[in-house]
């Protein structure tokens, strides 16, 4: 082998992984990466079981039930629609009624939301920002007031000071 | 008073650096020694400036002076005073002060330990740092000054985020600091080059223990906030491929390369464009890592800031840099002459494979941590690229860059015998089979994945230490003699096999860990037993307790191991009144390399029993020994005789670079 081929090879090696590197990339990209989606999208597009989802939103005040051991149910809500969740786990810390969370599973044939982690940041402040963003976009949220609407039957969620800090 | 002073200081260290910026830079064009010397005196001005800066801030935080915006926002009288200093760079604006601090540290080391540098080039060495600290002085001035006043004084503060009063706080973000911004160093030395247009293996020389004390701290800091992630957030994961890590983790990668190509350059001449292209790459990584920490797109327990401004100034910053060091690198690249040839199969063939996979997986991880960013701006779609994607790309990315390591160090430099590097790696291979055929022995054949794993771990381990025992001959002339030929041997030969060995040790744990943990959660009363990892957890009671700013509710476990009791488990739920915040305090006993972790979830509805998750974590210890065994491979280097702190004299530039044994 003269030095002529040698360094093609090495060229054509390096070529090799590079072209591997983006072709497990662009796998990956298509395979496990997780789409946001608010309980209205849920409800409008109902995606299959096989598309992982961040479901975003509110817990909704007294749906919060615990049944026997660690499996938690409660409902999601964007003040319009509200998606019913199943988790089996310990919730973060600062998970309760009327604060922003987010629930990263896939939704089951039944409708009902299966999670496997629930996100919480460790702040009081803390609203994830894909769930300000979304609220905020359908008119839903203002800046530093919070909900401009609240859920059905619940006149204390806008009140708390998870709220009010949320937006400033 | 003491407020201004500081804040007087850090304005006139911004005009200092200014200076430092130009007057360098033209002694070094005109020949002039007097102007190239100003770039001395103004590197260490100004460190002694924004250290009387930091100094002030610091003093403010302590004697909670909640006059200052800054320490009302997150200090609180309260707060015990580890945490009071800790508190300072606990928050953007002090963040940013400790890593302009640490820059123009860096940028004094180089003005003290530099004299032997070529006059020119250290000129320009220390223009490129003073433009980097022109910058960010700029930023924190404009964006985030921590000495802004608050009128009137508020009788109390708001607290630190209870997550951060941690001693964690205090170790991690200043060893991370010194290695992100140590790679500055190297920027400096890279640009210096272009800008000078010469380049040489002395080059080489000078930067790679810059590279190397960078590389340390960063390792070390890594593996801290790691732990830290893992015992504080009472989640029992150690790594979670959070943007944020992978802001620091990118970096790592591209400055394990550069010190890996910067080796090549010093010993053969070869591969000094790519060094240089690498120096420059390391660092913007760096710089991106900053921006994506600290302009508030993500959001996670780092990120303090939302002000959109901060934002834009940083990706200002990021884009000049980067943008303006890579003209620079398109514009002279092709006038720095090529080194020395050699075969695919050798030392250096070795090491741009080491590079090869290294950037590769660089580019994966950063493609990775940008894509949802890039999606969400082009096309509004929210997304979050999680472990999933990083197992699928960088995993696969690792394990023929892991296998490869062991010929490395046994592979000669231009010209090497991949065979005969075999045939001594014999016993590593054969430990690496004996872990494979054991594994799956204990497993009934089941556990195949983690069977290679083990061996892949092992082959790295034994594979490490065979240059040492071969370089010593112990099976040559006896064990007695190999000993003293072992310590004779120079000190960069045991920075090899300690940073492998250690990588190995990382590997192990890794593998173990993510094959053999056992996790369970159940609602336990007091009195009730859960067996985990072969050890019988006992819930004992509940005792409600009270710390200097928090309220906890303890719980505590027995653990006992064929009726004898090892160890008392204590773990809490803490609440924070000034932040109306609650912590999780997991309860770990380590037993040799392995943890029980315990973490406490929500009472029940009658707040008799409590939701508890338990861990057994087999060897999980290794992933953060294995981080210090790099580190201290590190510094074995660093301590080489070749390459002391600063440069190596002039003297000794004039002997041949073929002083390795």
């Amino acid at each position: 082998m003269n030095r002529k081929t040698k360094r093609l090879y090495s060229i054509g090696g390096i070529l090799l992984v590079i072209a591997t590197a983006a072709g497990l990339t662009l796998t990956a990209l298509s395979s496990s990466i997780a789409y946001f989606q608010s309980p209205t999208d849920l409800v409008k597009n109902h995606p299959g079981p096989s598309q992982r989802i961040r479901l975003g939103g509110l817990v909704e005040d007294g749906t919060v039930k615990r049944e026997g051991g660690a499996h938690v149910t409660f409902r999601i809500t964007d003040t319009v629609d509200s998606v019913p969740v199943t988790y089996t786990g310990i919730l973060p810390d600062l998970f309760r009624a009327g604060q922003g969370v987010i629930a990263e599973g896939t939704l089951g044939p039944d409708s009902v939301f299966v999670a496997d982690t629930v996100l919480a940041k460790h702040d009081e402040k803390y609203m994830p920002k894909e769930v300000v963003d979304d609220l905020k976009a359908r008119g839903l949220w203002e800046d530093g007031k919070g909900l401009t609407k609240t859920p059905a039957g619940d006149k204390t969620v806008s009140a708390s000071p998870v709220m009010q800090g949320a937006g400033s | 008073m003491i407020v201004e002073i500081g804040h007087y200081a850090l304005i006139l260290s911004l005009s200092v650096a200014i200076v430092q910026s130009i007057l360098p830079l033209l002694g070094a064009r005109r020949g002039d020694a007097r102007l190239m010397e100003t770039g001395t005196i103004a590197a260490t001005g100004g460190f002694v400036l924004i250290t009387i800066a930091f100094s002030a801030l610091v003093t403010a935080h302590v004697t909670s002076d909640f006059s200052v915006l800054n320490v009302y926002q997150n200090s609180q009288s309260a707060k015990p005073l580890l945490y009071k200093i800790t508190g300072v760079w606990g928050n953007h604006e002090g963040s940013m002060l400790l890593w302009v601090l640490i820059l123009a540290f860096f940028g004094s080391l180089v003005a003290l330990f530099g004299r032997d540098l070529p006059a020119a080039l250290k000129a320009n060495v220390l223009a490129v740092q003073a433009w980097i600290l022109t910058a960010f002085l700029l930023f924190i001035l404009l964006t985030s000054n921590p000495f802004t006043r608050l009128e009137p004084a508020p009788m109390d503060g708001q607290g630190l985020n209870p997550i951060l009063q941690d001693i964690g706080l205090a170790i991690h973000p200043p060893l991370l600091y010194l290695g992100y911004v140590g790679f500055s160093i190297a920027f400096s030395f890279a640009v210096a080059a272009l800008i000078d247009g010469r380049i040489d293996a002395a080059w080489a020389r000078w930067v790679r223990p810059w590279t190397l004390i960078a590389w340390i701290f960063l390792t070390l800091g890594i593996s801290m906030g790691s732990y830290w992630a893992y015992y504080e957030l009472g989640w029992g994961g150690w790594w979670f491929w959070d943007p944020v890590e992978n802001a620091s983790f990118m970096p790592w990668l591209a400055g394990t390369a550069l010190l890996h190509s910067a080796l090549v350059m010093e010993k053969r001449a070869a591969l000094k464009i790519w060094t240089i292209l690498l120096a420059i790459l390391t660092f913007s990584l760096s710089l991106l890592g900053t921006f994506l920490v600290r302009s508030g797109v993500l959001t996670s327990v780092h990120a303090f800031a939302t002000d959109p401004t901060r934002g834009v100034f940083i990706l200002c910053i990021l884009c000049l840099f980067i943008g303006g060091a890579l003209s620079l690198f398109a514009m002279r690249a092709s006038s720095l002459e090529g080194g020395g040839l050699f075969a695919p199969i050798s030392r250096e063939g070795a090491l741009v494979f080491n590079n090869l996979f290294l950037t590769t997986a660089a580019a994966t991880v950063l493609v990775g941590t940008l894509y949802p960013l890039l999606l969400e701006v082009t096309i509004g779609k929210k997304i979050s690229v999680g472990a999933p994607f990083f197992d699928l790309t960088f995993g696969p990315l690792m394990v023929p860059l892991l296998f490869a390591v062991p010929f490395g160090p046994l592979l000669g430099w231009k010209r090497g015998d991949l065979l005969g590097a075999g045939q001594r790696l014999y016993f590593a291979a054969g430990v690496a089979l004996a872990a494979l055929l054991v594994t799956l022995a204990l497993t009934s054949g089941a556990r195949i994945l983690a069977a290679f794993g083990f061996a892949l771990a092992f082959w790295l381990i034994a594979g490490s230490l065979t240059d040492l025992v071969l370089r010593a001959a112990f099976l040559k002339v006896g064990w007695r003699s190999g000993l003293s030929r072992l310590i004779g041997l120079p000190r960069s030969a045991f920075g090899t096999a300690f940073a492998h060995f250690g990588l190995g040790v990382t590997v192990l744990g890794i593998i173990t860990v993510s094959s053999f943990q056992t996790e369970n959660i159940t609602t336990m009363a007091p009195g009730q037993t859960v067996d985990a990892g072969g050890y019988a957890i006992t819930f004992e009671k509940i005792v409600p307790r009270a710390g200097p700013n928090y309220e906890e509710q303890g719980a505590l476990f027995s653990v006992r191991q064929g009726g004898v009791e090892m160890t008392t488990l204590d773990t809490a739920k803490r609440f924070y009144p000034a932040r109306q915040t609650s912590t999780t305090e997991a309860g770990i006993w380590t037993h040799w390399f392995s943890q029980l972790y315990l973490s406490l979830g929500d009472p029940s509805a009658d707040k008799r029993s409590v939701v508890v998750r338990i861990w057994w974590k087999p060897l999980v210890t290794l992933i953060w020994i294995g981080g210090i065994f790099m580190a201290i491979g590190g510094a074995f280097s660093l301590a080489d005789r070749r390459l002391r702190v600063g440069a190596p004299s002039r003297r000794r530039q004039a002997v041949p670079a073929a002083v390795r044994a």
